[in-house]
């Protein structure tokens, strides 16, 4: 590098900018993790232990509050792979519409994405579940979907965007070239080599609304946290009641973290999914 | 021989300032294999683009075969089925395999059946060398392979028109022949083609007649033999030292 050149100092500068890359708080495990002793063994096989052997030592509470919450584990699932399902279709129109050439189209995608990202995930849940609750009259579980999905919309059509124009442009001229619609185009050769680059973010976000569906436990869904807190009040033990509700979400997050991770890597290596 | 490609005064700005194309006429006709050369940023590939319309002109007039391009009632889809291109870059779609690259266009746009379209596939793989790599990705080929495939998926709409925008600038040396080679036997069956290139090899085997663009203008325009040997302007002398 050579120094003193009027230029270099700006590249060297621009060349040494740190990417901070922080997504949704899950541990991401990289591939020189590959030892025993890495933070995700430990907390992924440190969590099922004790999922495992508390209800050994203490029966009583442990064993009753496990035998109490796979109804919750499975209201928790429904909700994060419905939600996830929808917010997938969401994300995919309004992700073509925020790079539509349709000024109006574009104009709307773009203010839904706005306006979804800049209201917190409790407030769209209270707001769809008491605010129209009332009047598209809604129950617990429908209203929690409905929020979830429209609040991950947005998030997915940003990943939808990025991942669209991630494609070098001369795929799309390359296409029409050939004779193709724009959306015959987008169909058969944008979007497919979309998919392998937006894959692992859409993993990140599966485990992010994973984590935030126990926030419908608030709208009478008796979900995986809920489960836990009718054990606590009625048993008053909110200590170990939590405690294994902590463990499961960590135990869930983990398992699925380190698939993303897998599915990332494999992605990075093969370069094509065929 | 009756004109077939017919540019009238084609003007094109880019960002307001750049001026791309500055009023270009040029007509070629059927069966011609038109060369155009100049140095970066003359307007050669802007040119090329606004023929299947990749740019659009802010005015002027392109027609092919009488059918006008730069019209906004154009059917557009229909005139690009019939003006195949080859990029600098390949554009082999990445998620398909050879023969899937070149059976695309047809089945969707064409509506050929799937084994009608490989049976024609398979034909012109052969004819650009390249039958042993029908199952292949576009990332296992060399450039000049993928470069093939690239001319055998233009093909396969059966085009009446072929552009080349620099086919060759990314490829290393020892590929540039079998790509011209390939070229210029489509040149010897009659195909009407506009070639952006500096291949002179080309120029002087397959070329009919040579363009020299320079700053959104075309200086000069003669057959091969003479725009080598005699440039009539001082331009094109100096860009030919350049380049030979």
């Amino acid at each position: 590098m050579t120094k003193g050149s009027p230029f270099s100092g700006r590249s060297q500068k621009d060349s040494d900018r740190t990417t901070i890359n922080v997504t949704d708080g899950t541990l991401i495990p990289l591939r020189n993790e590959g030892h025993v002793i890495s933070a995700w063994n430990i907390s992924f096989f440190g969590a099922v232990g004790l999922l495992i052997l508390l209800p050994f030592v203490s029966p009583d509470p442990y064993l009753r509050i496990l035998s109490f919450v796979p109804d919750g584990l499975m209201a928790t699932f429904a909700v994060t792979i419905i939600s996830i399902f929808f917010a997938l279709i969401i994300g995919l129109f309004a992700g073509l519409g925020r790079i539509s050439q349709n000024k109006t189209i574009n104009l709307i995608s773009t203010i839904y994405v706005e306006i979804i990202r800049g209201i917190p995930l409790l407030v769209q849940l209270f707001y769809i579940y008491y605010a129209l609750g009332p009047i598209l009259k809604l129950q617990g579980p429908p209203a929690a979907i409905l929020a979830m999905s429209i609040c991950y919309g947005a998030y997915m059509a940003e990943i939808f965007r990025a991942g669209i124009q991630a494609i070098p442009k001369g795929q799309m001229e390359a296409a029409l070239a050939l004779g193709l619609s724009r959306s015959a185009a987008m169909r058969r050769v944008i979007i497919p080599q979309t998919i392998r680059v937006i894959l692992p973010p859409i993993g990140n976000e599966f485990i992010a609304l994973l984590k935030d569906s126990s926030l419908v436990s608030i709208l009478a869904v008796s979900d995986l946290l809920r489960r836990g807190r009718e054990y606590a009040s009625t048993s008053f033990r909110y200590f170990e009641s939590y405690t294994v509700i902590a463990l499961i979400y960590l135990v869930m997050t983990l398992f699925f973290s380190r698939l993303v991770a897998i599915m990332e890597e494999r992605l990075r290596h093969n370069g094509n999914v065929h | 021989m009756e004109t077939y490609i017919e540019i009238r005064n084609a003007v094109k700005t880019f960002g307001g300032t750049v001026q791309a194309l500055r009023g270009v006429d040029l007509s070629v006709k059927k069966g011609e294999v038109v060369l155009i050369i100049g140095p970066s940023g003359s307007g050669k590939s802007t040119l090329l683009r606004s023929v299947n319309r990749l740019e659009r002109l802010d005015s002027g007039s392109i027609s092919i075969d009488g059918e006008s391009v730069t019209d906004e009632k154009a059917d557009i889809r229909h005139i690009r089925e019939e003006v195949g291109m080859v990029f600098q870059s390949f554009n082999l779609f990445p998620h398909l395999s050879v023969i899937d690259n070149i059976t695309l266009s047809p089945t969707i746009v064409l509506k050929q059946g799937k084994e009608e379209a490989a049976v024609l596939a398979r034909k012109l793989l052969a004819k650009v060398g390249l039958s042993d790599k029908e199952k292949a990705w576009p990332e296992q080929l060399s450039g000049g392979q993928q470069q093939r495939v690239a001319i055998a998926r233009a093909l396969a709409m059966n085009p009446k028109v072929m552009l080349f925008d620099e086919p060759t600038s990314a490829l290393d040396p020892e590929m540039i022949k079998e790509v011209l080679d390939v070229m210029t036997d489509l040149a010897k069956e009659g195909m009407t083609m506009l070639v952006v290139s500096h291949e002179m090899g080309f120029a002087r085997a397959a070329a009919h007649r040579i363009i020299f663009m320079d700053a959104g203008q075309i200086v000069e325009e003669a057959p091969p033999e003479t725009f080598f040997t005699s440039p009539r302007e001082e331009r094109t002398r100096r860009f030919l030292e350049h380049i030979l």
